[in-house]
């Protein structure tokens, strides 16, 4: 079916609601990469055969992420009338008991992790075994999902469900009842700034290539995601397609494009697979291609799959491999909203953005900049991930702590164990201290502090993480992933990079710390592109804040975290070792020896410091001698 | 020489799209598909060359019959994804980028599959392994080795 009115769109999203709150059982497994990685694919065809031998109707729906990563699979089950519950780390024995409790018309508590209230009945809390709101768990209790609005609550594919839940109303109320113009001001007026982690002013580029009177012009989708240890943007894609493809139209009508490119890294075949269907789907209503909603305005779009280059994150690299080139960076100005894809221009913002713009239109730039504090309005996406108790996709208002995401949402370290650090923007961002968690999370204070908003990785780090290797891991990904175009990014990085080397092999020396923050500020300032500047930060931060790990390993020859090899040793405690071999199975060069029962030995000679005996050990007998 | 100059380049997207389709189809960029697609797209195959050699995601090598690839993103390398490439290395006695004698395995390294919340993570064949821990990885290779022997039997 066409959607050309408002009628149409009312009539898709009554067919949404039929289907997300049909009469009969609705089952939602949260079958994004994170699900499927802990075996969602598994747990649905377990439900789909149970359900079938048992003769149970249902609907059963691959929904995307719901962002509590942590407790994957997570498995959404609404039964009329008897209410909604998601349950946590299903299996698939776990999810035929599920099927054969429905089948007597019941939710039942074993592994709910919380009750979902339902649009049409009210949570059907019944006594204190009941398990808690989900909302108000402590990991959601803090968050304001905008961008994250549909993401595990609709199966991504459905255009039904996503206009049931709002969608396509920011883009019916921009082509219906706004100027191109008025739209522009919408978006200035809502805050919005760059989610791809420069944080600028969203509005405000768009009215520099609105201005431009050039024609064709372009919009762009950033799609890139390279920062490792970051996943919003493949969540995005992965779970609410519909909201990102909406936002590039309007952005087409806003300045004057017809033609959009919505640029997907390569290591995300699953996103690239949905938002093709999505493109499709989208083109068949009528909702992509000529006189969309009957308003004259035509808009199409099509996806290009990066082919694993992280420079081609930086918006300049990523047009040139649009073209066909090489993904390397060229200096601005020109910016691309006046000479870009093409040289023509063109506004390129990430995929976040884009998902915020088609909230923003939908329900207005007040709304928006009510949420967040001045000058930072709106929310951000952060995936909360490394030594952290509560792993997971997270939204939050601008402003809030980083001990509120940390402590609050993440519920601290891993295994109890104490958070020394975290680190936010990815290889072009830094280490912040336990001691600055009291900041607020916004783009100057981030950028104040040495590290940067980025585009939402947050990695947390704990006592058993070093930060020196930490600062050499980062390194030797941009050293790897540096274009090599200009010089001081390419051979700086390097530089960089053998300096760190040397300090964690304990060859280290104090004046090999002046020449790091030496070449570190060299590389910032005279670097091509974003990247390159941006590439010591790792550096020039763990200097500042954790110089004593530093110091410690060139004066002392000793890494705290007991990681670096060179400086640690491994010991089998005898008293505690029981001898299970657990270690000597594991252990890669054959350093272990022992009799079962009785403990075991490691051959210095052979071990090589790598830490899997220390992972195995049931019984913590293996000691990290630093 | 006219007509060269103005000859106009292919349309956006297309030399990536066409160099994912041959490493698709062959698992690695043969040099002769790369000729073929140098005359069709009317891209000098040096420029093609240029272009394959910048990106990670392709191979001017064959690949063996599944590809391991281990994730060193942040998040992976923090909580040990090294140590399971350690592990990986010392069960296949291959380094990354090599492949097993036998064919079956290629293996190798990825800066971040985004599925961070899952660290370590490793995918084999683009199936992603979560929240895994070393002594889980003789288990898992086996089970690529039994299918292996079960289609061999099948065809048998």
């Amino acid at each position: 079916m066409k959607v050309r009115t408002h009628t149409d769109l009312d009539k898709l999203r009554a067919e949404g609601l039929s289907s997300l709150y049909p009469s009969r059982t609705r089952i939602a497994v949260g079958m994004a990469t994170c699900g499927l990685a802990t075996g969602a694919s598994s747990v649905y065809e377990a439900l789909r055969d149970e359900a079938e031998a048992q003769g149970l109707n249902l609907d059963l729906v691959a929904t995307g992420c719901l962002g509590y990563c942590q407790q994957e699979p997570l498995v959404d089950v609404r039964l009329p009338g008897k209410g909604r519950i998601v349950y946590a780390r299903v299996t698939p024995r776990r999810a035929r008991k599920l099927i054969a409790a429905l089948i007597s018309g019941e939710l039942p508590m074993d592994g709910a992790l919380a009750i979902i209230p339902d649009e049409d009945e009210s949570p059907s809390r019944t006594g204190a075994e009941d398990p808690p709101l989900l909302h108000e768990l402590p990991f959601y209790a803090r968050q304001r999902k905008v961008i994250l609005r549909n993401s595990g609550l609709i199966d991504p594919l459905s255009l039904e469900e996503y206009v049931a839940q709002g969608g396509y109303q920011g883009l019916a109320r921009a082509l219906l009842e706004m100027s191109p113009q008025a739209v522009v001001d919408e978006v200035v007026a809502s805050g919005l700034r760059g989610r791809g982690g420069g944080g600028f002013p969203t509005g405000c580029k768009w009215q520099i290539c609105r201005d431009v009177e050039r024609m064709p012009k372009y919009i762009i989708c950033n799609g890139d995601e390279g920062d490792p240890g970051a996943y919003m943007d493949r969540t995005v894609l992965e779970s609410d397609p519909y909201s990102v493809i909406e936002g590039m139209v309007i952005g087409g009508y806003a300045i004057g494009a017809q033609e959009g490119y919505l640029y997907v890294r390569d290591e995300y075949p699953l996103a690239i697979e949905r938002v093709t269907e999505a493109v499709t789907r989208a083109s068949k209503a009528g909702l992509l291609g000529d006189d969309i909603l009957g308003s004259g305005f035509g808009f199409s779009l099509q996806i290009v799959r990066g082919a694993g280059a992280f420079v081609c994150g930086e918006e300049t690299a990523l047009i040139a491999s649009i073209e066909g080139g090489l993904g390397e960076p060229r200096p601005k100005p020109p910016y691309p909203a006046s000479s870009g894809l093409w040289g023509q221009p063109t506004v390129i913002n990430n995929v976040k953005t884009w998902g915020s713009v088609s909230a923003i239109l939908a329900r207005g730039a007040d709304w928006y900049a009510g949420i967040g504090v001045e000058g930072n309005t709106g929310t951000v996406v952060f995936s909360l991930v490394g030594k952290i108790a509560n792993t997971g996709l997270v939204e939050v208002p601008l402003g809030v702590s980083l001990q509120e995401m940390i402590e609050g949402i993440g519920g601290g370290g891993l295994d109890g164990k104490a958070v020394k650090g975290v680190q936010t923007g990815g290889p072009s961002g830094g280490c912040l201290p336990a001691r600055l968690f009291h900041l607020p999370i916004d783009y100057e204070t981030l950028t104040e502090a040495g590290s940067i908003m980025g585009s939402g990785g947050m990695v947390v780090m704990d006592e058993e993480t070093c930060m020196v290797d930490v600062a050499r891991y980062f390194l030797t990904f941009t050293m790897d992933e540096s274009c090599g175009k200009c010089t001081p990014c390419r051979e700086g990085t390097r530089a960089m990079h053998e300096i760190l080397t040397r300090i964690i092999e304990g060859k280290g020396t104090a004046t090999d710390l002046d020449q790091l923050a030496e070449i570190a500020a060299w590389v910032k300032t005279s670097s091509l592109c974003g990247l390159g500047q941006t590439a010591p930060n790792p550096v020039l931060t763990t200097l500042r804040y954790f110089h004593d790990e530093y110091e410690a390993h060139v004066l002392e020859g000793r890494c705290p975290a007991g990681v670096c090899r060179a400086l640690i040793e491994l010991r089998i405690l005898p008293d505690l070792c029981t001898g299970c071999g657990l270690c000597l199975r594991e252990c890669p060069t054959g350093a272990i020896t022992g009799e079962k029962k009785e403990p075991h030995v490691i051959d210095l000679q052979l071990c090589s410091r790598c830490r899997l005996c220390y992972d195995v050990c049931p019984v913590d007998a293996i000691e990290i001698v630093r | 020489m006219q007509l060269i100059a103005q000859k106009p380049p292919p349309p956006a997207g297309v030399l990536l799209a066409k160099l994912h389709s041959i490493n698709a189809a062959h698992g690695y960029l043969p040099e002769s598909e790369l000729r073929t697609a140098s005359d069709e797209l009317g891209v000098p195959l040096s420029q093609l060359y240029s272009a394959a050699s910048f990106y990670a995601s392709f191979s001017f090598q064959p690949r063996g019959r599944h590809t391991i690839q281990v994730c060193l993103g942040t998040a992976c390398y923090i909580r040990g994804g090294d140590r399971l490439l350690e592990k990986l290395e010392s069960l296949l006695g291959v380094e990354p980028g090599n492949t097993t004698e036998d064919q079956a395995f290629t293996l190798e390294t990825a800066y971040c599959f985004g599925s961070c919340s899952m660290a370590p993570v490793i995918r084999i064949d683009g199936e992603p392994y979560g929240r895994l821990r070393a002594d889980q990885l003789p288990r898992i290779l086996k089970s690529y080795r039994h299918e292996e022997a079960g289609d061999k039997e099948g065809e048998a």
